[in-house]
């Protein structure tokens, strides 16, 4: 009797416990849509993943000053993957399993994303990569759609076509070289694209030569690449590299232009090539800070950061707020439907241009930007529709 | 802007010595350290990190000119080399050599990731420091900074063979290196001698990093891993121990790599290097300059 009582007490006391638990914690969860962030927060690209996460933080701050979205609070989660495939699915995993999130923004670089990519689909959660130009991330080399991943950003191989659009139609030259960082599937893959359209109208690659990611010394091969007399330097790669290619370049004497990528977007270039080197150097990238549609989402942020966004940020701001218009256009967070929402989005002004995502591959269809280097500093060229 | 092919051969020339250069200038210092201890000091380019950091640190915040600035990160880098030898070296001295080559590798990791730790993986900038003249002599074009190179490299060399074959100290440091127990009983106070040694080597390191930050005006905290590799390929080549053997290998190396990367195989540079690596530890182990001497196990 007496021992049957202890029990009976412990029952109630537990289930106090339990529902004491359950009744704190469900109004908060009920105010609250979980978003994650497997992002680079530290690592090699450490910069990209900061300003990722500024632009999100941005996006979701101002969302919930309105008010927050369907009567709740956004709350973003995130997860560190060192920069590193490895622990990019780590990161992703956690948040999928542990925090329940609704939908999983990251992660920056194209490898980390694809190494998020099969979680995702395991656990049916949307993936929205702002940043991840490979354009396997989203379609497998079979042919075959990953149907849980999206991107805010437009891919390699457009870029490669918009640079060799630009030096044929605008700087109308047509023998180029092209210098290729021979480590990375970015830069190869915008020199592919930019080879063959360049061949196919009726223009000619002098040289074709390669670098490997961290070289400092380009002296050797860029007097290889004089001698073959191209009349400009097609250089996609990342601006570390690129900042010494640069230099390296003019002080051999060559004078002609140098076209690259978004991967030349950062304010180190002009400290790593000397400003005046700049002069004539030309590359494509995905927005342009005064653009009527960007100004404000720039200003707001340099108000917050104290520093000009970067490209990622303005991507980062726009995978967030891509989101938040398939959260508006469900009415709910059920991920199958929010997976539905954003594969049907359409004509979606983001503040880097208006974006359509095309349902058989998951691209977007977007506007690109051609920037002009002057004493070091970014001027805008031209705007290049697809 | 066409060049024709000798003044092309001239150019490419241009550039192996000065990539040969700063080749010279990091092996001079890791060739005396393996002369005298006969430790190969792995974490040497390491130190050479540390010393272009502290170069940058002089000059971008301190607002030092450029020759304090290298003296600083000469003399700082010089205290961190005695450390070194004292906290990861001295306890092993008495220890198997491939135990000391272990230790090596571990401060090599250490100063790498540390330093990441505590600058960040971010590439950071030098302030333009020599002039940005270029000299152009029938289309071969070279810049200030190859000049600076390749002379500091060359006086250095000279300073350092003068220092261990004229002078007391360098008397010492020899009779260190042929019996170190011998030398003690001759009065000889060898853990100075050694950490001298040490001190020695890790300026001549700094001295190399400040110069190779301002010549390519980035740094970073793995800056020093290939040059490091690069430059024990230039003291095996010159042979291991010998101070000119240093200069030769290493300035013969930046020719080797320049004709490579002129090619067109500029993928195959570092393959070449390594392979050179591997030659001549097979035809000829004792390098260049060095005598066939059979060594006692």
């Amino acid at each position: 009797m007496q021992k049957s009582n202890v029990v009976l007490g412990l029952a109630v006391i537990m289930l106090g416990l339990v529902s004491g638990c359950s009744s704190a914690a469900a109004p908060q969860a009920a105010q609250e849509i979980k978003i994650g962030g497997d992002l680079e927060l530290s690592g090699g690209v450490a910069t990209y993943g900061q300003s990722v996460l500024n632009a999100v933080n941005l996006a979701f701050e101002d969302q919930n000053n309105k008010g927050g979205l369907l009567g709740k609070q956004l709350k973003f989660i995130t997860a560190d993957n060192k920069s590193e495939a490895g622990e990019s699915t780590t990161a992703i995993t956690k948040l999928i399993t542990q925090d329940k999130v609704v939908a999983v923004l990251g992660a920056v670089t194209s490898s980390n994303t694809k190494a998020a990519v099969p979680v995702s689909a395991d656990n049916k959660i949307p993936l929205i990569t702002p940043t991840a130009t490979n354009a396997e991330v989203t379609v497998n080399k079979d042919g075959s759609l990953n149907k849980w991943v999206f991107r805010s950003c437009f891919l390699d191989p457009f870029q490669g076509k918009v640079a060799e659009n630009f030096v044929t139609n605008t700087l109308k030259l047509n023998k180029a070289a092209v210098f290729i960082d021979q480590k990375d599937d970015y830069s190869k893959g915008l020199a592919a694209e930019f080879s063959k359209d360049l061949t196919s109208a009726g223009g000619t690659i002098t040289d074709t030569e390669n670098y490997v990611g961290g070289d400092k010394d380009f002296r050797s091969t860029l007097t290889r690449i004089k001698a073959s007399n191209p009349e400009v330097l097609f250089v996609p790669g990342y601006y570390s590299e690129v900042g010494l290619i640069v230099k390296q370049a003019r002080e051999l004497g060559i004078t002609t232009p140098i076209v690259g990528g978004d991967g030349w977007d950062s304010a180190k270039l002009a400290d790593l090539a000397g400003a005046a080197n700049l002069n004539d150097t030309y590359y494509v990238d995905h927005m342009w800070a005064g653009d009527p549609a960007t100004k404000p989402f720039a200003d707001a942020y340099t108000a917050k950061y104290k520093a000009e966004p970067d490209a990622l940020a303005a991507l980062g701001y726009d995978a967030a707020e891509m989101l938040i218009e398939a959260i508006k256009t469900t009415g709910g967070t059920d991920p199958e439907k929010l997976r539905t929402a954003l594969e049907n989005t359409k004509d979606f002004q983001g503040v880097t241009g208006v974006i359509t995502v095309d349902p058989k591959t998951h691209n977007p269809i977007k506007s690109a930007v051609i920037i002009k280097l002057v004493d070091g500093k970014k001027t805008l060229l031209t705007h290049v529709n697809p | 802007m066409g060049s024709s092919i000798t003044q092309q051969i001239f150019q490419q020339l241009v550039n192996g010595l000065s990539l040969g250069s700063i080749y010279a200038l990091i092996a001079l210092g890791y060739t005396m350290v393996y002369g005298i201890v006969k430790l190969i000091n792995f974490a040497h380019g390491d130190v050479m990190m540390v010393g272009a950091y502290s170069g940058w640190f002089a000059i971008t915040v301190l607002h030092w000119s450029f020759l304090p600035a290298l003296l600083f990160s000469m003399v700082a880098c010089a205290l961190l080399g005695v450390v070194i030898e004292r906290i990861a070296y001295k306890p092993l001295r008495n220890a198997s050599r491939i135990a000391a080559l272990i230790t090596a590798i571990g401060v090599s990791l250490f100063l790498e990731y540390g330093g990441m730790l505590l600058v960040t993986a971010q590439v950071r900038t030098y302030p333009p420091v020599f002039p940005e003249t270029m000299y152009s002599i029938h289309g071969v074009i070279f810049k200030y900074g190859d000049i600076v190179m390749l002379l500091t490299s060359v006086i250095l060399m000279a300073l350092l063979h003068f220092t261990v074959q004229y002078t007391k100290m360098g008397k010492a440091m020899r009779a260190v290196s042929f019996d170190k127990d011998a030398a003690l009983l001759m009065g000889i106070n060898t853990n100075n001698i050694i950490s001298f040694t040490f001190a020695i080597g890790s300026a001549l390191a700094a001295a190399a990093g400040v110069l190779m930050g301002v010549y390519f005006n980035t740094i970073d905290p793995l800056m020093g891993m290939i040059p490091g590799l690069k430059a024990f390929v230039a003291a095996v080549l010159g042979g291991i121990g010998i101070i000119p053997g240093a200069m030769v290998g290493g300035l013969m190396l930046g020719l080797i790599e320049s004709i490579v990367s002129g090619l067109g195989a500029s993928t195959w540079r570092d393959a070449v290097a390594f392979l050179i690596l591997i030659l001549v530890l097979i035809i000829k182990p004792s390098g260049l300059f060095g005598k066939n001497v059979r060594e006692k196990v």
